[in-house]
């Protein structure tokens, strides 16, 4: 039975950073995924955004961990080539009654002691001219930005790999081997693996693996799921970050940008039990756009080019902090009923944002458990992403296809995305080896043509870089491949 | 950066709208021209449209699509037009500057006296008609299946349900039928057919598929594969009606709910766009409102016969290589806007200049907004005016109108003002 | 004897008029709602011995893709196409090959010619 000091559940956004922090220190670790490839779930169905940590209630976990987290992600960018952007961010007020929720999101925001200001209606319609000309005014946070959700994870990830760290996807979380208290290995679809913690980072399924140690029997996740819309950027240009004044339940349906030079619209927020319920609804489309034109009346469904939907974790954990009542709070800590298991666990928003912070919690988390956390010397914190031949320069371009003549085949004629490229990735340290997690590192079919061009060369490619018939070449993993059988063979 | 090649002109797609624009600019005294293509051999969509029903008016024959491209390849060929195969253009400058990228030439930079776009069609996607559910393998443009079934030599599902009645689609329930898939059935939002009646007969009444109008997919169920749609009825305002909810089992949904015309390069070359149909604004010479950039085919509206395109084609090259020669491509005579009218959805082109008339007719193409299955007459008009019409047995959208304006009409062109094109019933 | 009507699509144009067939058991006694009299030779056809121009493909070896697409000569039987599609889904060629070249000469003894689609020539590697 394979060792490890530490195994990782989990290969979204909080267990590749983790995997990311705990790489620095002489460990084997190793990261379990149930997936295909990483980040498939939350991780890449999210608003993309860096909070300023304005919203969340002061006290909170979800607070302490966006506070500490927002500051992070300059260093973290430039490291780890993550495409990131601080661009600021606007609550937007439209009408006097919503104009009086400002002040109260002013006080919240200095009680969590992040930079925000109230400017007037006229200055929020210089700023961003297509917003709703009813605008009274907004509350301004100049620390949020935008960031490639995805790189998030996969860029961590890939440090650690670099680092030392182990990946295993199509690897699959089924339980516990304990010797008494002590948590000695796991079982997985796979087999047993040996080690001495685990770090539960499970998404929507983080309840579930608790309770197979016994651990906070009334902890509960709901999902809630959340429905965008991605409208083309060179069709509908809007680079600011928009929210609503917020509910009781969410920040709200928003109009924002993307580092990827698109426009997002939405999250609606609907608790959904399935776990694994993805499904886009025409009811979620039409609240997220009617909500969505209450900010920007102007948005073009023309210009819509993608639908997709998250599940956020939602967890039912009070706050732990004493005089403060929230019970949808993060849980970041060692478990009480077992030895050997830190969970993490209820990460919805902030939790891309505060994912780096909760990785080095996690450190700190051990650290206190008795674990010494000696530093590799070479630990190697930098990591560089692969040539996007689409964001070089015409120099830059020409010099990569003398270089590497795949280069110059453009598969994804939308998103100019080369074979070179492509075969980088399936070759790369977390490896593509799907359609969808492709279309996840490159944005291949992610365009006005949704891959109708792309598909049946990227497919091409795969089966042969992989060396596997092209009816093996999947979508996103087992029972996902797009060809049945050649052309001229028929069953009996 | 190096020296950019020089052309005189650059044809930008091998289709049949390229094919026919290269080869008779070459014929018609343009010196050097140059196709660039970005699959590895010429012929474009045609490659893949390996059913008959082409060339029934240029070549008084019923051809299939690669054997129609042939004959224009061949031409092309033997009349000295350039290949550039394999090769992406990443950029078109309104001064004609083309930045090209290809695995075999590498990154390439040309400078072209004209430039004749002809990059054809894209399908219309789920997502763009919003299509809810869950995002499995399975759902495909027919195009994309199309490519797979006769191109690459793969059946992209076993038990398939198409949705919309356009020709591709009823040609793919065809073909997959013939490979021994099965075609559940073919749903159609609108009242009416999408595509030609002939394909309906040919297609879906031959092989026993069913057709379903006023009918759409509601969504889609399955998580890594299609395992079926929910086929819904939907009244006049396209609205589900409840209680009409089917679940049709299925491993594959085929999209065939419009052709766009891929107009990425026009736009950054700075061409004006029609927002109704999605392609360049041009005259009767095909020029776009860049000089010296030309467009032909799918890529200005979308046509249903070939050899229209073909037509097009001729006519844009003939007028690319008249600028090269001359420095103009069209007479220095008036052009009059030409405008959409009553039943009608779009014209082209959107100008005629009268003076064109001296060199043959003029085609006026249009589509109506609504069906009219009854003998209509197409019209010409100056305000209230009539100039010209033609007689038809009948007026669908899915069914293109060609109007030809005959050189007779010169004179009273010439005096008149806006033009518009009207189809009422007679 | 009873008549009966049938309706059957004419196909000839885009028209696509809707002929009412009255018959007589084999023979055709009135053809109409035709708009030309094309309408009611194709009426005929139709209903006695119809047939379709059938386009397909074929495996090929040693060319730029897998398959060949072909066609027929000339309008195959109706009722035989699916057995033609079997016998087609058997034959394989070899690369080159040029534009209606004859791939299944007189194809299920009908006399008619299975013909190439296109000419493929040959490739020497997968590039």
């Amino acid at each position: 039975m394979k060792s490890y000091d530490v195994i990782i559940i989990g290969g979204g956004v909080v267990g590749c950073m983790t995997a990311r922090a705990l790489s620095r220190y002489r460990l084997d670790v190793l990261l379990i995924e149930k997936e295909s490839d990483i980040g498939m779930g939350a991780s890449s169905a999210n608003s993309a955004i860096i909070h300023a940590g304005h919203d969340p209630i002061p006290g909170t976990l979800k607070a302490e961990m966006n506070r500490l987290g927002n500051p992070m992600w300059d260093q973290l960018s430039r490291d780890l080539d993550i495409p990131f952007k601080r661009t600021g961010a606007y609550v937007v007020a439209v009408g006097p009654e919503e104009q009086a929720a400002l002040e109260g999101l002013l006080q919240r925001g200095r009680e969590n002691r992040v930079e925000c200001e109230i400017i007037s209606g006229e200055e929020m319609r210089r700023r961003e001219p297509k917003v709703n000309p009813e605008v009274s005014g907004a509350l301004y946070t100049p620390t949020a930005g935008l960031v490639d959700t995805f790189a998030a994870c996969l860029a961590p990830l890939e440090n650690a790999v670099m680092n030392g760290v182990e990946v295993m996807t199509e690897t699959e979380f089924q339980g516990f081997i304990r010797s008494g208290r002590q948590i000695t290995g796991i079982h997985t679809n796979r087999g047993d693996i040996a080690c001495r913690w685990v770090i539960n980072a499970a998404g929507v399924h983080s309840d579930e693996v608790m309770h197979l140690a016994g651990e906070r029997e009334d902890f509960h996740i709901t999902p809630r799921k959340g429905e965008y819309l991605i409208l083309d950027g060179a069709e509908f240009k809007l680079d600011n970050i928009l929210f609503p004044v917020p509910s009781a339940v969410s920040k709200g349906i928003l109009v924002l940008g993307s580092t990827h030079g698109n426009v997002v619209v939405g999250p609606n927020s609907v608790a959904d039990p399935d776990k694994e319920d993805t499904a886009v609804t025409p009811a979620g489309l039409e609240e997220v756009w009617s909500g969505a034109r209450k900010l920007v009346p102007e948005l073009n469904p023309r210009a819509v080019i993608a639908v997709f939907a998250g599940l956020r974790a939602t967890g039912n954990a009070p706050t732990r902090a004493p005089g403060v009542t929230y019970s949808h709070d993060f849980i970041i800590e060692i478990a009480q009923e077992v030895d050997g298991l830190i969970n993490l666990a209820g990460i919805e928003s902030p939790g891309l944002t505060s994912a780096p912070a909760i990785a080095e919690r996690v450190v700190e988390l051990l650290r206190g458990a008795g674990e010494t956390m000696q530093e590799k010397p070479d630990w190697n914190p930098i990591r560089r992403a692969r040539p996007r031949f689409s964001q070089l320069s015409r120099q830059e371009q020409a010099e990569l296809v003398r270089r590497d003549p795949r280069y110059g085949r453009v598969v994804c004629r939308c998103e100019t995305v080369t074979e070179g490229e492509i075969v980088a990735e399936i070759h790369a340290p977390v490896p593509a080896r799907t359609y969808d997690a492709i279309k996840r590192r490159t944005w291949t079919g992610t365009g006005r043509c949704q891959g109708a061009f792309d598909l049946p060369r990227v497919v091409d490619i795969l089966s042969r870089e992989l060396g596997i018939p092209v009816t093996e070449v999947t979508k996103k993993g087992r029972g996902s491949a797009f060809l049945v059988r050649p052309t001229k063979e028929v069953e009996a | 950066m190096s020296d950019a090649k020089q052309y005189d002109v650059v044809v930008i797609g091998s289709g049949p709208g390229g094919l026919a624009a290269a080869i008779s600019a070459k014929k018609t005294g343009a010196d050097r021209v140059l196709i660039i293509e970005r699959d590895v051999e010429p012929g474009g969509i045609l490659l893949q449209c390996i059913h008959n029903g082409f060339g029934v008016e240029v070549f008084k024959q019923d051809l299939p699509g690669p054997a129609y491209a042939q004959r224009f390849i061949d031409e092309a060929f033997q009349v000295g037009v350039e290949f550039m195969l394999d090769t992406m253009v990443l950029e078109i400058t309104r001064e004609r500057r083309i930045t090209a990228v290809s695995r075999k030439h590498g990154f390439v930079e040309l400078q072209a006296r004209a430039v004749v776009l002809a990059m054809g069609c894209r399908e219309r996607t789920r997502a763009q008609i919003r299509l809810p559910g869950y995002r499995p393998a399975g759902v495909y443009t027919a195009g994309t299946a199309q490519r797979w079934v006769n191109v690459e030599g793969y059946m992209p599902g076993k038990r398939f349900v198409i949705l919309g009645s356009g020709d591709i689609g009823m040609i793919m329930a065809r073909r997959l039928t013939y490979e021994g898939a099965k075609v559940e059935r073919v749903l159609e939002v609108m009242p009416y057919l999408s595509g030609l009646t002939r394909n309906y007969v040919q297609c879906l009444l031959d092989n026993d598929i069913e057709l379903q109008l006023r009918h759409t997919v509601r969504r889609i169920l399955g998580k890594n594969r299609v395992e079926a749609v929910e086929a819904v009825a939907v009244d006049e305002q396209m609205n589900y009606i409840p209680g009409t909810e089917e679940i049709i089992p299925c491993d594959t949904l085929l999209l065939s709910v419009g052709l766009i015309p891929e107009n990425e390069l026009s736009r950054q070359a700075g061409v004006a766009i029609d927002p109704i149909t999605g392609g360049p604004f041009v005259d009767d010479s095909f020029q776009t409102s860049v000089p010296g950039i030309f467009s032909a085919g799918n890529v200005v509206h979308v046509y249903d016969l070939v050899d229209w395109v073909t037509e097009a084609g001729l006519t844009a090259g003939k007028s690319a290589a008249r600028l090269v020669r001359s420095g103009l491509a069209a007479g220095d005579g008036p052009a009059l806007p030409l405008k959409a009218g009553e039943n009608v959805r779009y014209v082209v082109p959107h100008t005629l200049r009268p003076d064109h008339l001296a060199d043959g007719d003029i085609r006026v193409q249009l589509r109506v907004r609504q069906p009219l299955e009854r003998p209509v007459w197409v019209e010409l008009r100056s305000g209230d005016k009539l100039l010209h019409r033609k007689g038809e047995p009948y007026a669908r959208p899915g069914e293109m109108i060609t109007l030809p304006v005959r050189p007779n009409l010169m004179d009273e062109l010439k005096a008149a003002g806006e033009l518009t094109v009207a189809v009422v019933a007679r | 004897m009873p008549t009966q009507m049938e309706k059957v699509i004419c196909v000839t144009c885009p028209k696509g008029c809707t002929l009412e067939v009255t018959r007589e058991a084999e023979t055709i006694l009135k053809v109409e709602k035709a708009g030309c009299n094309r309408g009611t030779r194709y009426a005929q056809q139709e209903l006695t011995d119809p047939r379709r121009m059938v386009a397909t493909s074929v495996r090929i070896r040693g060319g730029l893709h897998p398959l060949l697409p072909v066609h027929t000569s000339a309008p195959f039987p109706k009722p035989r196409i699916r057995e033609l599609l079997e016998a087609l889904r058997r034959v394989e060629v070899q690369a080159p090959v040029e534009l209606n070249q004859v791939i299944l000469p007189d194809a299920l003894g009908t006399g008619i010619d299975i013909r190439a689609s296109r000419s493929m020539a040959p490739v020497h590697s997968a590039d």
